[in-house]
């Protein structure tokens, strides 16, 4: 009746393994879920219906297998995992790889972590904030200020999701310390405008890419991711703008 | 300021985001690109109609078309190059200048800071929407779909 291939099992947990993959670095939904069919598919899966949402993957391969679930449980931005993962779909769709590969590959991706050394993503938002700085028409003296403040911010961030695991205490303490930065510079006389400096410093920690993910999926229809990315994105703004808040209305 | 500053500018901070979300290294001067040339269109139409939604609607339509010709030239997720350049157009000031009325207790300020927000990154995410389809739509027309036997 149907037409599986032997290891038909191997299918559904490469597929269910690259989604996750995929929905764990921010990838779009419809992205995650176009990869995984295209997978199946070539995989000669070709009745495989997938759901995914930004907590969870729903995947069934056909109608005799047994329909599999994966859990999603951190979320972070890694453009670099999503295009490993999508080189690895394109190739097993275009039959350059076997799936025992593939599935091999996939997990080398998942388990190595090829970051940039935490040093130079450090350097690189202190960079961003004295960027930004300038680009939203701030005097030059205000550089330092932001660029320590940018860098001291996203260390904080970074490294307090670590080890609370809890994402918007760790924004909120980065923006307080940014904020407090920013202050104490202006009235010790290092810098001249505070809200310049507070706004270039703190667009490391901005939720840009989960703002525009979110309406991006509300537009295709995914409504369940669109509306829980909505809900993450506004999440982080008011932690950001609470940290921001307590210090300047003291 | 002059445009020349500004692209310098805004390539810098487009790379520099491209190392914070972790693109691959080949992709960053690519990134930096895309970043310069949606501040530079939306910086220039800013000029001209002096409306943020105005310019932050034509700075992501360009950065969501120049990441999706970057996307089918490296065969790469077009997700890589649109992140970053989208990154310099998000309303941050705008947003702050609304929480910072609150905190003020200037209610009405506030809430008309915040609207502007809102209509500023309801445009980028038009902006993006509409420029993915429209170079769908062009790609297809150009290259014909192969057939299937």
């Amino acid at each position: 009746m149907f037409q599986l291939t032997p290891n038909y099992e191997l299918a559904v947990e490469c597929c269910l393994l690259a989604g996750r993959l995929m929905m764990e670095s921010g990838a779009e939904t419809y992205r995650a879920e176009d990869t995984m069919d295209r997978m199946a598919q070539s995989q000669k899966l070709t009745e495989s219906q997938s759901f995914v949402t930004p907590t969870g993957i729903i995947f069934s391969g056909n109608k005799a297998l047994p329909t599999r679930l994966a859990r999603i449980n951190n979320r972070t931005t890694d453009l670099g995992k999503i295009a490993l993962v999508n080189g690895v779909s394109r190739k097993l769709a275009n039959a350059e790889i076997s799936l025992e590969d593939a599935y091999i590959e996939l997990k080398k991706i998942d388990e190595e972590h090829k970051m940039y050394p935490f040093w130079i993503q450090i350097i690189a938002a202190s960079i961003a904030s004295g960027a930004f700085l300038i680009l939203f028409g701030a005097k030059l003296v205000d550089i330092p200020t932001a660029m320590v403040a940018g860098g001291i911010g996203y260390a904080i961030a970074d490294k307090l999701e670590l080890r609370t695991k809890v994402k918007f205490f760790a924004e909120f303490f980065a923006a307080l310390v940014i904020s407090m930065i920013a202050t104490f510079s202006v009235a010790y006389g290092f810098g001249n405008e505070v809200d310049k400096i507070i706004i270039g410093s703190v667009m490391p920690l901005v939720p840009g890419l989960l703002i525009t993910n979110a309406v991006r999926d509300l537009m295709a229809g995914h409504f369940v991711s669109g509306l829980s990315k909505g809900a993450e994105a506004f999440l982080t703004a008011s932690a950001i703008g609470a940290g921001v808040a307590i210090i300047l209305s003291l | 300021m002059s445009y020349f500053l500004q692209g310098i500018l805004s390539f810098t901070a487009a790379s520099a985001f491209g190392i914070v979300f972790n693109a691959p290294k080949n992709s960053l001067f690519y990134c930096g690109l895309v970043g310069m040339t949606g501040w530079l269109i939306y910086s220039f139409v800013d000029q001209l109609t002096s409306d943020p939604v105005k310019s932050s609607f034509a700075g992501a339509f360009t950065v969501a078309f120049v990441a999706h010709l970057m996307a089918k030239r490296f065969k790469m997720p077009m997700i890589i190059f649109s992140v970053a350049g989208i990154i310099p157009l998000v309303p941050g000031g705008v947003a702050y200048n609304a929480m910072r009325h609150i905190v003020e207790n200037d209610y009405g300020l506030a809430i008309e800071f915040a609207s502007l927000a809102l209509m500023i990154s309801g445009a980028i995410a038009i902006g993006l929407v509409f420029a993915e389809i429209i170079t769908k739509l062009l790609l297809r027309t150009i290259k014909k779909p192969k057939l299937k036997p």
